[in-house]
């Protein structure tokens, strides 16, 4: 009955536990503080979520996807900047008018590039568009020459790096280190309080569950196997008659639209966007998280991402002075010893043992379960 | 999912409420509770904040990790300094300070994050925090919505102002003006060349001081050149300076590049102790890492120097080494530290409460009289009056104090004419 282009009856379960943990279980439990702490962490769950259909299911593991996340963050934080930006706000500026990092590096006119931004249309496009052409353009460049492997990985890194030094060096074009500050309301919605907080938790909460389904649809389609088979053996893919370039180029873009959309949501969610998202670092963190999840499987990233931001906050809040040794050695034990994360722990431990109490219980239904656990395992 | 959505929206109000009618009978009910000597509880914390019978909470935020952390563990070391010597004195209106303190791991968005964390669930009673203009950049929208109070050490580019913060750093202008004056009198200095890491406190500082240069003292800018943050090559640029050969090199790079341009300066062969040098950048904690060989001669225009010699840096530098260590060095910034929980202190006392909003409107006109710096008294604008001191690094690591200023600079952090 479940089965469908989406998901198979397990997956089925596991995306309402999600949902119902997200939902229902989250809002209920946590004071809106440490709610909006948990959007800020589900928007690297975009990034990882991209990074499962890319680096786990298509093999190309990109250590610059903070390059998407920050040109999605970037574009959201330039339109709610301009409507932060407004005469009235910034009156005591050489220049009202115009974004106060401007004000202090001497620009006197609004860059003809920041113009558009003043409309939500077309940012909303430009948060979809600017990162999937620019990987669009990346991966074209790297794919149609078959670049690969470690290769790709050096130039993703590279090209983070170079997207910081560019948005540092041109402070009066993005305000530079500072980031872009103190951004305030969107379309005239206050996004500050604590009621705007929980609205825009569980609006992003939809856009994260519309993204997974996306995933799962690609998992589930014949590009889905086409990218497996791709990973396991490209030449055999490429000599069957099919342009393995296009296929990756292809992963790459959803996973940096996805990487976009949860950067667009950090703007909005955090009020803040700053090039320290975008450089080398954050984005190996972003993979980070994927591996922790289980870089297999689609609902492991969400719960790997969350489990590292809880780590994180409360390590730190806890040690202030030794908490990133603790992280450190958490990533180690969770690699050392579950190569395949916290999906590959539910999967050869947890599930085995609750798939036994049930079968021991009632008589196996027939049809289902064993076609559909075939189907949903993906080769490994 | 909207049934479920809408469920999750209201809870938190709803839970909200019931905790409000749980909080009616006790607040009815505190009045009563104590009359020791400390005043009331109810009297002095009207608005929900971390304060008991015997304890206040505020919060310390620097970076404690990452790259900041060598230079904001010395503020931080300031700041429990402070506080313990004000729990020795008795606390503030007889409670003892407890911290909290969080890291902001040198990454800004986690200033933020840590900055509402101390806020909204700690409910501190001020926070002593923040480094760099982006930690407070970051932090302020926060402490504006929550209402919180920050006192921010470091001096800083001016052109800000806010009921929530005390800046007990300079601005600008106060740190500037006054060295300038001192070099070209003293050096009759016309032409300045500027080097300075491209973020947003050199660019300002430098605006500043060439507006100063050009239409006050007449010189002239023979150079302006930026590097970003932790450059290491300034080969380029000292060509350039052996070119123009101004009358004064006016620095503010920061952080960790400082040790590669005094050392490359050096190896070019310009010689500290003819070439003058004025650097708003470099404290004792940088020649720490630069070396005390490399930038002997340079002069350094603060409002601090450890070498100090008046009563109260003569108990403060001693009490600051029992409880670091003999080897640490105070800078600027780490006395501008200190000052934090003491106004604090002084304000809450004056203001008979941990309100906010009456710290803040108590704030002018607090005066310290035990700063190390010698006497400061915050100004309406909420920054400082200190005087401004040049001072010239020895082979030590040290400065020896060659002028300061007859009287306290008044702050003026939106300078007209300068902008």
């Amino acid at each position: 009955m479940t089965d469908n282009r989406f998901f198979n009856r397990s997956e089925f379960i596991g995306i309402l536990v999600l949902a119902v943990f997200l939902v229902v279980v989250l809002p209920l439990t946590l004071d809106v503080f440490r709610l909006n702490l948990v959007a800020k962490y589900l928007t690297y769950a975009f990034v990882a979520l991209g990074l499962v259909i890319c680096w786990g299911y298509g093999g190309i593991l990109s250590l610059g996807q903070g390059v998407f996340f920050g040109l999605g963050g970037y574009c959201m934080a330039m339109f709610l900047k301009l409507e932060a930006s407004s005469v009235e706000n910034t009156k005591i500026q050489s220049t009202p008018g115009i974004p106060d990092f401007m004000d202090w590096n001497q620009i006197t006119a609004l860059p003809l590039f920041w113009k558009p931004f003043s409309s939500l249309t077309f940012t909303i496009a430009a948060i979809i568009l600017v990162p999937g052409i620019f990987a669009l353009i990346i991966g074209t460049a790297m794919f149609k020459r078959r670049v690969g492997g470690t290769y790709f990985a050096i130039i993703t890194q590279a090209v983070a790096a170079i997207l910081t030094i560019l948005i540092v060096g041109q402070q009066g074009y993005t305000g530079g280190i500072n980031g872009m500050t103190d951004l305030r309301t969107l379309k005239g919605w206050d996004i500050r309080p604590d009621h705007a907080k929980i609205v825009l938790y569980f609006f992003e909460v939809g856009l994260l569950f519309a993204c997974i389904m996306i995933a799962q649809f690609v998992r589930h389609s014949k590009l889905g196997r086409i990218l497996v088979a791709m990973r396991e053996k490209e030449d055999r893919v490429r000599f069957s008659g099919y342009s393995v370039a296009n296929f990756k180029i292809f992963a790459f873009c959803i996973a940096a639209v996805f990487a976009a959309i949860g950067g667009a949501m950090f703007a909005l969610n955090v009020g803040f966007m700053s090039p320290s998202f975008v450089g080398i670092v954050p984005s190996i963190e972003m993979v980070i998280y994927t591996a922790v999840g289980g870089r297999l499987s689609i609902l492991g990233a969400v719960y790997g991402t969350l489990l590292v931001n809880f780590a994180k906050t409360s390590l730190s809040e806890t040690f202030p002075e030794l908490w990133l040794f603790g992280l450190g050695g958490l990533f180690i034990a969770v690699v050392l010893a579950f190569p395949n994360g916290l999906a590959g722990i539910w999967g050869d431990y947890v599930q085995p043992r609750i798939d036994r109490l049930i079968t021991s219980r009632k008589p196996k239904p027939d049809g289902w379960t064993d076609s559909s656990v075939a189907d949903g395992a993906p080769a490994e | 999912m909207s049934d479920e959505a809408n469920k999750g929206l209201l809870s938190p109000l709803r839970r909200k409420l019931l905790m409000g009618m749980a909080a009616v009978p006790a607040i009815t009910m505190l009045p009563r509770a104590s009359f020791a000597q400390a005043p009331a509880t109810s009297a002095v914390n009207t608005t929900g904040l971390a304060v008991t019978d015997t304890e206040v909470t505020v919060g310390i935020l620097h970076s404690a990790t990452g790259t900041m952390a060598i230079s904001e563990t010395g503020s931080i070391e300031a700041e429990k300094l402070a506080i313990e010597q004000i729990n020795a004195m008795g606390g503030v209106l007889g409670r003892k300070i407890k911290f909290i303190q969080e890291d902001g791991a040198s990454d800004w968005p986690t200033f933020a994050e840590k900055a509402k964390k101390l806020l909204v669930n700690d409910k501190v009673a001020a926070i002593m925090g923040c480094w760099t203009s982006a930690s407070r950049k970051a932090v302020l929208p926060v402490m504006e919505q929550y209402n919180g109070m920050l006192y921010y050490p470091t001096f800083y580019e001016g052109l800000e102002q806010s009921k929530n913060v005390i800046y007990t750093g300079q601005e600008a202008t106060q740190q500037i003006l006054a060295g300038l004056n001192w070099i070209a009198k003293e050096k009759g200095a016309k032409s300045f060349f500027f080097i300075g890491s491209d973020y947003i406190w050199p660019r300002t500082s430098n605006k500043i001081a060439r507006k100063h240069v050009e239409n006050v003292l007449k010189g002239k800018v023979v150079g302006e050149e930026y590097y970003p943050l932790g450059n290491t090559q300034f080969n380029s640029v000292i060509n350039k300076i052996k070119l123009t050969k101004p009358d004064v090199i006016f620095t503010d790079v920061v952080g960790g590049s400082n040790v590669a341009f005094y050392k490359q300066l050096k190896a070019a062969g310009i010689d500290l102790s003819k070439q003058a040098l004025l650097t708003i950048s470099v404290t004792e904690d940088e020649i720490d890492g630069i070396g005390g060989e490399n930038i002997a001669g340079a002069y350094a225009c603060m409002k601090y120097f450890q070498s100090l010699d008046n009563p109260n840096n003569k108990a403060f530098v001693p009490a600051f080494k029992k409880m670091w260590g003999e080897k640490t060095v105070i800078g600027d910034v780490t006395q501008a530290a200190y000052l934090g929980p003491w106004l604090w202190k002084l304000t809450v006392e004056k203001a008979g409460s941990f309100d906010i909003d009456k710290i803040a409107a108590a704030s002018p006109g607090v005066e310290f009289k035990g700063a190390p710096e010698g006497y400061v008294r915050i100004h309406e604008n909420h920054h400082l009056w200190s005087k401004t001191r040049v001072g010239r690094a020895k082979l030590d690591g040290q400065f020896e104090l060659i002028y300061e200023t007859a009287d306290l600079v008044e702050p003026d952090p939106f300078p007209k004419g300068y902008q």
